[in-house]
């Protein structure tokens, strides 16, 4: 192609009026220009920005993360939409550095004709491809000559469901009816689109062959369509059109598209040859694409999309980086049940990586072979526990093949060692022609084959459900930017890999099953940078992708990050010390806070009263406001309030570091929380943003005071009360909160009874989050503290998404019809969440409202829509495909038995507010209901005296009876109120991989750590793997250590027994007797024991984002029985042992 | 034929009556209207909640009539209505205003189809006693 060729002449001159556009050359566009414009259309040889050169904006930009790179700051853009204007009537307040400097850009931009709002002109950025630009040149200018972010009120939820896409995108509407904020998709990221843009970033795990057999019927590759004629007409592989204009814009006389061989051979299979088995595509063997891929660097200039696989925070997961792979979910297991070790495995994968046509197969298999262990079906794998070994040999040959096939049952009164000595592995779920199915850790449901009616659901009796942790911190996450997001037009889904091309330019919706358009930028892959055959990209390929969403998907501008601290600071908070300690870790953390230039931050304090704090930059130290009149709380200053953290930095500190002794005298005892956080309320209103409060007692003055409900004699009573709220106010609040984006965050640092089933409103409503940690003390309480600090420092600088929404979109004929989780449910299948963060969990319970028959598999989707805290829209996709089927037996043996039991414990949660006894025999039914169900599908002879249930549900009975002895569901055993109402949070909110620990703690033996069986992670750690034990005291060894994991805490429980040998070598004492009461902490030392148990620990703690306190525990200590109540198979006084709790199904059963 | 005071009962309850069924109308469009997405359910529930109180109190004041005029067999009609609601504001969700329904909960289906079904019984219901107020009011009015 020739370089300077009037693109849009090809394009544009199709259906539409001409533009008044003015053509620039590639020689116009100076080094510094990024694609500003959005009202222009330019000529340019594609790809002649493809080198980084962007001097300009480097050094603003800050290229610290991925982040940026894929997306232009929004100084940056807002400065570019704001070209219109001249330099000075650009208000730079809040956009600090970037939009100044970017001002200056506007000399360097390429001539634009300022098109109005409704024109019909085509509006391309040539070299961006074809993405989707802005056609609100009018809104942006409005926008920027206002000058602030906060341009107008945000809209309330409502108006936010036209984001989420049920506005249709044509009936937006053209003008500055709301403030469109412009930039987000207007400029390109050029600046450091890595060295990764010569390669592909994503690999290709995806067979694509079986893609085009599932769409065959539609695949012809007819004459009509002469597959190698595009090149030569149109220069570039990039169509430049919305996808509105798509229709009629290509005739059907039009060449295809579909150039490479690759296509070809995938054509010829979709038209009935047999299945082609190698690997399906291999770049070498591709045929050269367009000539105008080739002639410039691939990545921007040529792609319609700049798609990176971005790293976060590394959390969850343990593996190296696997650089250019689909996160390919690899979870820890214990060695000896893989079948290899593990280290081989783990050395294994990049062998696979580099092949990435492989990747699908062999990780299929790999879980595959993972998935059924060899060992018994509930037996102890490692040599720990001969006794036990010896009494499960019986089981063992019964065990191993027997799992593949799912009508497999198990008596439960036979062994009553049921519990795998590894962690459960989450089911498979067989995904139509392979393809990619979504991680197991986000999206689960309670069933993994959906029962086809409504009736048959009935009849197997298990709660239909899912469960989603929609914004898990991800190890690799495809991140697309495009012009235009794939959407069905009807039912707005998101384009997944689970839909099927009707041919090479349709697509089938697999929710609704309309037949959608393909817009030709979707024949791109930018991953290999061939063309023509859709289903190499990225949305195809993963089930959990992301989108850079254009202006389409904003009603304002993307917030800034804004966080606001309401502080306790009555006497009894000082008591505490807590705030020596938050400001301790404010201080360290005032670097990593997440966010961009124009993060602001604030502080209000109180007591009886209300303190503000004037942070203004003006200022030489902070200026507190003290305000006593609380019952009609205002903003005693318009500005100074909420302040740029970077701009006032100094006076930050300053503050931080005054607080603690500012109030050291304080010698009000009251607190009025309500003024406060409706101080805050007004404060955060125009933007919307984080609200973190910490609580240390009742609030007792002003708008939502409270009264002491719990009667200290009642902890033990059968039926407990007081678990709702005894006032509206912070519900109310936190739905005007979240009305305004938002979320309130509490901290309860209280040894006292604080009513958190109340104050917990203010976060349940807003999609905040609830911590407490009871008796919080400073220098009493090391233990509490050193959770409080961690999970502050964590909480302080995790992601966060602002401003988001996330809509499920379930196949036809299911529906949603109840939600368990912290937000605020919007309409039926939209929820509104102020903040997102990556340790919320959500449940739906599903219904079947309409026969499933015609279908043989049913999608969920959930897509969150957010802004991240670099200021861009993002949407998050995760879909979930399902088969139907039929049978009763086939439902029943689909049970995946950790998600029905977090879906139970949320259902139970909601029913335990009117009673509690209700929920606990509702949790028992399910489990009668369960056996009584699978008796009745199986032979009447192999019933009798027995308790069959299928071989996917047989830990459900010792789980539920984990559930009835937690804190939140026990009775009879003193437990305070406020601990069950935050066990009960816990339990609607955590998600599932954490909640099951919770449920049911894990047990190591840890006095005879290996390294036969051990886990090498990268860091050359060698991280032993002792089997779990089933919580019994049976199991207890007295000259052993265990190690209980509860997520809440961690005990190292010491046998009386316990050799000299490891307290020396492990503890550094010499003997049992020596060991200190409260211990917390294991020494630094140089012996391998030490070493192993350490690394075991810290690999445990490495799996979660909270940290979990460790306690030494003496078999003679006083605080013995903390460890004893997680021993949950254990007959308690006032509960069924495991074996008395199957009985008593048992007797239920046969009633 | 005369005008009695169970006659102007009869009036009142039929005109209070027509009321109640505009009511009833618009508590099945708003809740319909919720289903399908259209509103907030913050903005339902505030137009809502006011309502429902003044309907508990418009269907108690001309049962109150009924009471004094000795038309019995009416106020039997109408007790079991008058049980419902205030079971139904026995069992709200905690509020400091006044009504029944709660926008963090109405969005849960079971609610929302049991609002709904109350809405539309109570149409019937409403509807029916329209005409039988009609015609207990031409009853009363020609019987001497």
């Amino acid at each position: 192609m020739s370089a300077g060729l009037p693109r849009q002449h090809t394009t544009s001159s199709v259906g539409r009026p001409p533009v008044s556009s003015v053509h620039v050359s590639d020689t116009d566009v100076l080094p510094g220009s990024t694609f500003h414009s959005t009202t222009v259309s330019y000529t340019t040889r594609t790809g002649s920005c493809a080198d980084n050169r962007q001097p300009q904006i480097l050094p603003f930009q800050g290229l610290s993360g991925v982040d940026n790179l894929l997306g232009p700051s929004p100084g940056m853009s807002s400065s570019t939409a704001g070209h219109a204007l001249p330099p000075d009537q650009f208000k730079p307040s809040r956009y600090s550095s970037p939009s100044l400097a970017l001002q200056q850009q506007n000399s360097y931009q390429p001539p634009k004709v300022s098109v109005p709002g409704n024109s019909n002109a085509p509006i391309y950025s040539v070299q961006n491809g074809p993405r989707l630009t802005s056609q609100f040149p009018q809104t942006s200018q409005m926008m920027s000559r206002t000058g602030q972010y906060p341009v107008g009120r945000m809209p309330g939820p409502y108006q936010l469901q036209s984001m989420q896409g049920v506005f249709p995108r044509e009936s937006l509407p053209q003008q500055g009816s709301y403030p469109h904020y412009l930039g987000q998709n207007a400029s390109v990221p050029l600046p450091g689109i890595p060295s990764s843009s010569s390669g592909p970033l994503l690999p290709a795990p995806f067979p694509v062959q079986s893609w085009v057999q599932s769409s065959s019927p539609g695949v012809t590759p007819g004459p009509s369509e002469p597959t190698s004629a595009r090149s030569s007409q149109n220069t570039s592989p990039i169509p430049m059109q919305r996808i509105d204009y798509m229709e009629g814009q290509f005739p059907s006389s039009r060449p295809s598209p579909v150039t490479s061989a690759t296509n070809l051979q995938a054509l010829s299979h979709g038209s009935g040859e047999p299945r082609f088995n190698g690997p399906p595509i291999a770049q070498g063997s591709c045929p050269p694409p367009p000539p105008s891929a080739q002639s410039a660097t691939p990545f921007i200039s040529t792609t319609s999309s700049v798609i990176s696989q971005q790293t976060q925070v590394q959390n969850v997961g343990f593996g190296p980086p696997l650089n250019g792979v689909r996160p390919a979910h690899v979870r820890p297991r214990y060695p000896q049940q893989s079948g290899s070790s593990q280290t081989s495995k783990l050395t294994s994968q990049p062998i696979r990586q580099s092949s990435p046509f492989f990747n699908t197969t062999s990780s299929t298999q790999q879980h595959f072979s993972l998935k059924h262990p060899e060992g018994p079906v509930g037996g102890i794998a490692g040599g720990y526990d001969p006794q036990l070994h010896a009494q499960m040999t019986g089981m063992s040959i019964h065990g191993g093949f027997s799992k593949m096939w799912e009508s497999e049952n198990v008596n439960l009164l036979q062994d009553k060692n049921i519990l795998p000595s590894v962690p459960l592995e989450p089911p498979k779920i067989l995904t139509p022609h392979e393809r990619p199915a979504c991680n197991r850790d986000i999206f689960r449901c309670t069933l993994r084959k959906i029962p086809e009616t409504h009736s048959l659901l009935q009849k197997s009796r298990l709660p239909l459900g899912i469960l989603i942790h929609p914004f898990r911190d991800l190890n690799h996450l495809p991140v697309i930017q495009c012009g235009c997001i794939v959407r069905c037009r009807s039912c707005r889904t998101y384009i997944n890999p689970y839909i099927s091309f009707v041919d090479q330019r349709r697509w089938k919706c697999n929710l609704c099953f309309r037949v959608n358009d393909l817009p030709e930028e979707f024949l791109y892959d930018p991953v290999s940078g061939s063309y023509g055959d859709p289903s190499k990209r990225p949305e195809i390929r993963n089930a959990t992708v992301e989108f850079i969403a254009p202006s389409e998907y904003m009603l304002r501008p993307p917030q800034p990050a804004v966080y606001l601290y309401v502080l306790d600071v009555s006497h009894s908070a000082l008591q505490t010390g807590y705030l020596t300690v938050f400001c301790k870790i404010m201080l360290q953390e005032l670097d990593n806070f997440p966010g961009d230039s124009r993060t602001q931050i604030g502080f209000i304090t109180f007591d009886g009263s209300v303190h503000f704090y004037n942070l203004n930059e003006s200022l030489n130290q902070p200026s507190m406001l003290v305000m006593s009149d609380i019952d009609d709380v205002f903003l005693p200053l318009p500005e100074g309030l909420l302040v740029n953290l970077h701009e006032n930095r100094a006076l930050i500190q300053d503050l931080l570091k005054d607080l603690p002794n500012r109030f050291a005298e304080n010698d009000d005892t009251n607190s009025a929380l309500g003024a406060a956080l409706q101080a805050a309320y007004k404060l955060m209103a125009p933007t919307g943003g984080r609200i973190t409060v910490m609580q240390t007692r009742l609030p007792n003055l002003g708008p939502g005071a409270l009264k002491s409900r719990e009667d200290p004699n009642q902890r033990a009573a059968k039926d407990v009360t007081n678990l709702g709220p005894a006032t509206d106010f912070y519900k109310q609040l936190a739905l005007d909160c979240s009305t305004q984006q938002i979320a309130v965050d509490l901290f309860l640092l209280s040894s006292q009874y604080s009513d958190l089933a109340t104050l917990a409103c203010m976060s349940k409503f807003s999609a905040g989050s609830v911590n407490y940690y009871p008796s919080f003390h400073a220098t009493m309480n090391k233990l509490v503290t050193e959770k409080y600090q961690k999970d502050l420092r964590r909480y302080l600088t995790r992601k966060i998404g602002f401003e988001a929404v996330m809509r499920i979109r379930c196949a036809r004929g299911l529906s949603l019809h109840t939600f368990h989780g912290n937000f605020f449910v919007r309409s039926t299948d939209l929820l509104c969440l102020p903040n997102v963060n990556p340790d919320a969990g959500y449940g739906m319970q599903v219904a079947i409202e309409e026969s499933l028959t015609d279908y043989k598999n049913v999608c969920f989707q959930a897509a969150v829509l957010y802004t991240s805290t670099k200021g861009e829209r993002r949407i998050r996709v995760h879909t979930l495909s399902l088969p139907v089927v039929a049978v009763v037996t086939e439902v029943l043996g689909s049970a995946d038995q950790e998600s029905i039991i977090c879906l139970l414990a949320k259902m139970a949660v909601d029913k335990s507010i009117t009673s509690l006894r209700d929920a606990r025999d509702a949790m028992i039914n399910a489990c009668c209901d369960l056996i009584s169900t699978y008796h009745n599908t199986i032979a009447a002879g192999q019933t009798a005296g027995a308790l069959m249930v299928p071989c996917c549900a047989q830990l459900l009975p010792l789980f539920v009876l984990g559930l009835l002895k937690s804190v939140a569901f026990r009775v009879g055993i003193s437990t305070k109120l406020d601990e069950r109402v935050f066990a009960m949070e816990q339990m609607k909110s955590m998600p599932l991989s954490y909640l099951m620990t919770y449920i049911y703690p894990r047990m190591y033996p840890v006095h005879a750590l290996d390294d036969n069986k051990s886990l090498q992670i990268d860091e050359g750690k060698t991280v032993p793997q002792p089997p779990i034990l089933q919580l019994t005291f049976e199991k207890i060894d007295p000259t052993g250590a265990y190690l209980l994991d509860t997520v809440v805490l961690m005990y190292l429980y010491l046998g009386r027994g316990i050799s000299d040998h490891f307290c020396s070598t492990v503890l550094g004492i010499s003997t049992f007797r020596a060991i200190p009461e409260g211990m917390t902490e294991l020494p630094e030392l140089d012996t391998p024991e030490s070493l192993r148990l350490r690394n075991f620990i810290s690999w445990l703690l490495s799996q979660r984002p909270f940290h979990t306190p460790l306690l030494i525990l003496r078999e003679d200590s006083k605080e013995k029985y903390r460890f004893l109540q997680h021993m949950v198979d254990d007959r308690s006084e006032s509960a069924f042992s495991y074996y008395e709790f199957l009985q008593h199904l048992k007797q239920q059963v046969s009633k | 034929m005369a005008f009695t005071f169970a006659a102007f009962c009869y009036i009142v309850a039929l005109i209070l009556t027509a009321f109640l069924i505009f009511f009833a109308v618009f508590h099945v469009i708003a809740f319909d209207e919720l289903r399908s997405d259209y509103k907030n359910p913050i903005d339902i529930c505030s137009s809502l909640n006011p309502l429902v109180t003044v309907e508990f109190f418009v269907h108690v004041s001309f049962n109150v009539l009924f009471l004094f005029a000795a038309e019995w067999f009416s106020l039997c009609l109408n007790i079991p209505l008058i049980a419902y609601h205030i079971y139904r504001h026995k069992t709200r969700p905690v509020m400091s205003g006044f009504g029944l329904y709660d926008p963090t909960s109405i969005m849960n289906s079971d609610q929302l189809t049991r609002a709904q079904r109350e809405g539309w019984v109570k149409l019937a219901f409403y509807l029916l006693s329209f005409f039988y107020y009609l015609y207990g009011m031409i009853y009363t009015l020609i019987s001497t």
